[in-house]
């Protein structure tokens, strides 16, 4: 006795309608697949979006943004959060106006720039007021109040065999950090001898 | 006011920030009053996306009260009580007039491959998000809508993306009756989406992920049948025997790029960011759905290439649907499926925490503590 898929159409043992309605609350609510609000997913005339303008009116502060080359104009509205400023900035600026989103170089270049933000932020923030501070900022004190220990261990599950690469993530650079300070610090005092 | 502010990869910290101000006529400044987690935050919290800046403020789930409305906004006025999807959109661009919502030309001038979303990185158009006290809302006359009086506000909240999503990579699957729908992520958006298939009449869904306490969700509140990978030598093969070695009908993608499963993906992909993601769970939903089947992604991966399967889409003949949800296209239906009692979104809500200790909370949602599921941010203007 063959089943299907060597076979054309052995019925497959799925609970039938009735059963189905009784167990689960809403079942077959949207059956029909061309009654359901994504379809089909292109549609003109129905949507009234609420937009009242064919274009809409631009906002302030266009001719200076960073914009990916694929686009004509810079478009008439856009998030005004974090300007560029810095090396990140200028990593940033140059990823935008050189290569397309097609470019491995674009994406590579931001990520880049998403790393060096962060160590100028954190070089920022020992001149401020308020230094980053790792322990408080990653939040590691929720492993004592939220069961660290026991949600991770004798519930297999794998991802532990990676989470320890996190504290080095985070950590790494600081260590980094350190190292090179150290190594110039002495390098001066034995200069300064 | 005080805001969730973004300090590099697995740091983030309470700032004081300016009250946004209105930037365009059709602006609204929303005072957030739930706030909430996603697992999209989650890469930006572990620093996969690219243009991430420091001092940006996270968050595409929120739901509040109108503060202040542009000149030219018709439909809200102060005091209203509002949910936001999570789309920025102009609601008449090319993609718009068409319900492609997610996908606007008009809302980000980072990149033409995606569309605005709020607090998610300038590759997403450099808005803050509503993490925070208040927000920015651009096109107030498109995207929010009032909250029905009978709706709560959690179940609003959820309404801004999760549910919405899992709705969404339900019908992504276009699922027929007595389908097998596999559900690979049994987070908010994969359990969403195991409910919704029942909805669209699936004859069988099954739910897998690596946290127990998860998949016991999957079987109380979705219904499902449930799968640990990692007590299966090869999920894949699991899939075949479940399904007389047919294959499902319509596998769904609800992982996304931090999949866990391949040490070596996890770590090329998730730590090193070497990939737009680890694609594990998308190379699982193509090996696990059937010849001619549907494969649903709405599971999160970076613009950088990742080693997908792709040969093996081919040679099975497979569709593969995807996109970022258009939240409000779903909303009139999943008001209905609320009234009428099929879904409950707020079930699935574990964490309520105070937007001063929101470090802790993506420390616990990150590194799955606690049993969390879905973590909610409590903003103290609220
Ligand atoms: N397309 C959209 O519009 C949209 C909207 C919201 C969220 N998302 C994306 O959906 C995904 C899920 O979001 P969420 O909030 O549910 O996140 P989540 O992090 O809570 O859930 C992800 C789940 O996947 C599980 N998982 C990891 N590797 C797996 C594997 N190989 N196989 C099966 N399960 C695996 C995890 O244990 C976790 O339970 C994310 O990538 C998010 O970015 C997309
Ligand atoms: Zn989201
Ligand atoms: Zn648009």
């Amino acid at each position: 006795m063959h089943s299907t898929p060597y076979v054309a159409n052995k019925p497959r043992n799925t609970e039938t309608r009735d059963e189905l309605r009784a167990r689960i609350p809403g079942w077959g609510a949207d059956l029909d697949p061309a009654d359901r609000p994504s379809y089909p997913r292109e549609k003109l005339a129905p949507f009234h979006t609420g937009a009242h303008w064919d274009f809409p009116e631009q906002q302030p502060g266009a001719e200076n943004r960073e914009h990916s080359i694929e686009h004509d104009i810079v478009p008439p509205v856009f998030g005004t959060s974090v300007p560029l400023k810095g090396v990140s900035g200028a990593i940033r600026r140059h990823a935008y106006a050189s290569y397309s989103e097609g470019r491995a170089a674009h994406w590579l270049l931001l990520i880049l720039g998403d790393r060096v933000d962060a160590w100028e932020s954190h070089l920022r923030s020992f001149a401020s007021a308020r230094p980053d501070n790792p322990v408080t900022e990653t939040g590691v004190l929720a492993e004592k109040s939220a069961h660290g220990v026991a949600s991770r261990f004798g519930v297999k599950r794998s991802d532990i065999n990676h989470q320890w690469l996190d504290p080095l993530i985070v950590g790494g650079p600081w260590v980094a950090a350190g190292g090179v300070a150290f190594a110039i610090t002495r390098k001066l005092v034995r200069r300064g001898r | 006011m005080r805001a969730m502010v973004y300090r590099g990869p697995y740091k983030v910290r309470v700032e004081e920030k300016d009250i946004p101000a209105i930037e365009h006529p059709n602006d609204a400044i929303i005072r957030v009053t739930r706030a909430a987690i996603c697992g999209s935050d989650l890469h930006l919290y572990h620093g996969m996306m690219p243009d991430t800046r420091v001092g940006t403020t996270f968050g595409h789930e929120f739901i509040g009260v109108v503060e202040k409305v542009g000149g030219s906004v018709q439909t809200l006025s102060p005091g209203d009580r509002v949910m936001v999807p999570f789309n920025v959109y102009c609601g008449s661009c090319y993609f718009c007039a068409r319900g492609l919502y997610s996908n606007c030309h008009n809302v980000n001038p980072n990149a033409t491959a995606v569309g605005g979303i709020y607090g998610y990185s300038h590759t997403c158009g450099g808005y803050d998000g509503g993490q925070a006290e208040y927000v920015r809302v651009p096109f107030a006359d498109v995207g929010p809508s009032l909250i029905p009086d009978w709706l709560e506000d959690e179940d609003a909240l959820l309404m801004t993306d999760a549910l919405a999503t899992g709705y969404f990579g339900a019908q992504l699957g276009d699922i027929v009756e007595g389908d097998t729908v596999v559900v690979f992520g049994a987070g908010p958006v994969g359990l969403y989406a195991a409910k919704s298939a029942w909805l669209m009449g699936a004859g069988r869904v099954i739910v897998i992920d690596q946290l127990e306490y998860r998949l016991e969700k999957a079987r109380t509140f979705a219904h499902a049948e449930t799968y640990n990978y990692n007590e299966y030598d090869d999920i894949v093969v699991e899939m075949k025997k479940a399904t007389d070695y047919l294959g499902a009908d319509v596998v769904i993608d609800a992982v996304g790029a931090e999949a866990d499963g391949n040490f070596l993906q996890q770590v090329t992909g998730t730590k090193l960011k070497l990939q737009g993601g680890s694609p594990i769970a998308l190379n699982w939903a193509i090996d696990s759905v059937r010849k001619g089947g549907t494969v649903s992604v709405v599971g999160a991966y970076g613009p950088i290439f990742s080693a997908v399967k792709f040969g093996d889409a081919v040679n099975k003949g497979l569709t593969l649907r995807m996109n970022q949800c258009p939240v409000k296209r779903q909303w009139p239906r999943l008001l209905e499926h609320i009234r009428n009692g099929y879904l409950k979104p707020n079930d699935i809500v574990t964490h309520r925490i105070p937007l001063e200790h929101i470090a802790e909370g993506y420390h616990i949602f990150s590194a799955k503590l606690d049993n969390c599921i879905k973590p909610l941010i409590v903003p103290n203007a609220s």
